[in-house]
């Protein structure tokens, strides 16, 4: 964590809520978080956990989507939700920017490239259309883009995916942000594209010293970019912490889910995958208590009653700012993380086994699985 | 089945898309060689892995071994026929034994059927069950051997959640008994949670009925996960093709080196 004295970014209890004809989706649920200048942060989630609409949330673009927003977002000591439309267009673009997951859609087709990036520049800068022009030139040679005083009069559709995105970030860093928010920077793009898009951003933030949150659902994305990671599961955070202690001792049965589901290109090969019995909550009635019990091999009756807190885990690495929102005990959690570890390299099963060696009765009934059937064995060959 | 003898045969594959000129006089001015010159071997029992980027082919490939496209040129064999060229009557006969899994479990799956006539439509198509009761009771079990409660027969896709939905597929796709599977990215566009059940669920079913399976992926994880040999396409080649151990140790071409290399991850971050 920083450890001046007000970090670049604070977001306070932030809770926003959609109006729907279903009832009312609450797409964040309260999360608090800090990133300081020259950090970055990486908000890990599936689809539906709110990762998104948080981010959007601080440039004030779910102001428009009749929202209900409540909590505090401090930046750089001023609370942008209570700016004023007007106040906050200075901001945004300007010391905050926000780069999307889809570069072919964020760009308008029938502009050339360089006008829309003149224009990104002219919205915040007084300058001449010619000065505009030459830092335009300047943005795209930083971003990596060959000859660019010759692209710079390109249309979208002649750049390739990765030079979109790179045009992209150009565009985002025209007024030099201090903060840059990528929702998913490289989802959609081939992995070798990443791997650039992702040096990118790195030199670009030791350049700059800007601060980032990065959005994404890629565990191996965060793992490369992030100092730390928080874990987003139905509109909250589950679990925090600086990214070699979330990956190395995580501490969340979600976090373990998403690191042991997806195979990986080192260790042993496993027999079975461990997957996540059934899928993502809805977010207009979670579950109760606990909004993970109903998919997790650990919950016990109560579980589905109380509803954890993002705290400290006891010890140094709680100090450190390792938070987590599970209610079991943190000694049943080391031993369960450590006994799991094992039996997934052995046969990768369901770890029955390790719950009872950790001194707990087997979950039962309906708290094990809400949806047995998507966790159901094939039985039978079918001829 | 015996393992080790191909059951599908892939020599010099090409498919080239024309690119023409002109509204009314459409000339011919060019080629997207989009497969060009491929050739490999499906062994009996075997998950044999195509990997590649965007643009390398690999889909086409797969389309030309379903025959859903007709090669420019090369030939392909399946279980010892030669189907390059097949049609009518005799190149369905041979769909029966060769199914597609697709990418995307929303758009493959008619919103307006239900699961029952969804899986049952292989049965109408070629003419097999026609006994009402008969396909009831089929699909139902393949509804149970993909791990899908046989009770929803009845309900629509939109009722179930994406993993689930790429079991309906799977479901649809083993209807006919296939020999050959060939899944098109099966599982890119579900959650991450979900996607290891998915894999799961292919992975025994290939063990438990035999099933040779292709998994196209641009994935480089899930095809080590998945698969016994590894081919890694670019530009319309097959640039390297070997065990996945080997594959993954010690990566011989250039282009496999760099693709392994920039898969993200905690050990290129410390680099």
């Amino acid at each position: 964590m920083n450890t001046d004295l007000e970090p670049l970014l604070r977001v306070e209890d932030l809770r926003v809520e959609f109006p729907t004809e279903d009832g009312v989706v609450k797409a964040v649920d309260g999360i608090s978080y800090e990133v300081g200048s020259g950090r970055t942060l990486g908000v890990v989630g599936e689809s539906g956990s709110g990762k998104t609409v948080a981010a959007m949330t601080i440039l004030g673009l779910t102001r428009a989507q009749g929202a209900r927003i409540t909590g505090r977002i401090l930046f750089a000591g001023r609370d942008l939700l209570s700016l004023e439309e007007a106040e906050l267009r200075k901001v945004r673009g300007n010391e905050i920017a926000m780069i999307f997951q889809d570069p072919p859609t964020a760009l308008h087709p029938l502009y050339k490239i360089g006008s829309q990036l003149v224009e990104a520049v002219r919205a915040h800068q007084e300058v001449s259309k010619a000065q505009a022009r030459k830092r335009t030139i300047e943005l795209l040679g930083l971003v990596g883009i060959p000859d660019p005083d010759k692209r710079v009069d390109d249309y979208p559709h002649e750049f390739s995916g990765g030079m979109r995105q790179r045009a992209m970030i150009a565009m985002a860093l025209a007024n030099e942000p201090k903060l840059l928010i990528a929702d998913e920077p490289t989802t959609a793009l081939d992995v070798t594209v990443q791997a650039q898009i992702l040096a990118l951003l790195q030199r670009l933030r030791e350049e700059l010293g800007m601060a980032i949150v990065i959005v994404t659902h890629d565990m191996g994305v965060v793992a490369e970019m992030a100092d730390e990671i928080a874990v987003m599961y139905a509109g909250r955070i589950v679990e925090a912490a600086a990214t070699e202690a979330l990956l190395g001792s995580p501490e969340h049965p979600y976090t373990w889910g998403l690191l042991r589901s997806i195979p990986t290109l080192e260790g042993p090969r496993l027999e079975r995958l461990e997957p996540i019995p059934g899928s993502p909550p809805s977010l207009i009635d979670p579950p109760s208590g606990c909004h993970f019990h109903p998919r997790c091999p650990y919950a016990q009756p109560e579980h589905a009653r109380i509803d954890p807190e993002l705290r400290p885990i006891p010890g140094p690495s709680g100090e450190g700012g390792h938070r987590v929102a599970c209610l079991l005990e943190g000694e049943v959690r080391r031993r369960l993380w450590s006994d799991r570890s094992k039996i997934g390299q052995q046969a990768g099963r369901m770890p029955t086994q390790a719950l009872t060696a950790a001194g707990l009765p087997r979950a039962q009934g309906a708290a094990v699985s809400a949806e047995p059937h998507a966790v159901a064995e094939p039985r039978e060959p079918m001829r | 089945m015996r393992a080790g003898e191909p059951l599908m045969e892939v020599r010099e594959l090409e498919k080239h898309f024309p690119l023409t000129r002109g509204v009314l006089l459409r000339r011919k001015v060019g080629a997207v060689k989009a497969v060009d010159g491929v050739s490999f071997a499906v062994m009996k029992g075997e998950t044999l892995g195509i990997v590649g980027e965007t643009g390398c082919g690999k889909s086409t490939t797969a389309r030309l071994m379903m025959r859903l496209l007709e090669p420019t040129a090369g030939t392909v064999r399946f279980d010892g026929n030669d189907i390059t060229h097949l049609k009518g009557a005799k190149l369905k006969a041979t769909r029966r034994e060769l199914q597609m899994v697709f990418q995307d479990p929303y758009s493959s799956l008619n919103p307006r059927k239900t699961v029952g006539a969804i899986v049952a439509e292989p049965f109408a198509i070629h003419g097999l069950h026609p006994e009402r009761a008969e396909r009831r009771k089929k699909v139902r079990e393949l509804m149970d051997t993909v791990g899908l409660n046989p009770e929803h027969y009845n309900r629509y896709p939109h009722e179930f959640s994406g993993g689930q939905r790429q079991r309906i597929g799977v479901a649809r796709a083993l209807a006919l008994g296939p020999k050959l599977l060939i899944a098109d990215e099966p599982v890119s566009a579900l959650d991450v949670s979900i996607q290891a059940q998915v894999l799961n669920l292919l992975r025994e079913l290939q063990r438990e009925m035999g099933l040779t399976l292709v998994l196209i992926s641009h994935d480089l994880s899930v095809v080590r996960h998945m698969c016994d040999r590894v081919a890694v396409m670019y530009a319309g080649k097959i640039v390297e093709l070997a065990d996945n151990e080997a594959l993954y140790r010690s990566p011989e071409h250039p282009y496999t080196k760099e693709l392994l290399a920039a898969v993200p991850g905690p050990r290129r971050g410390q680099s």
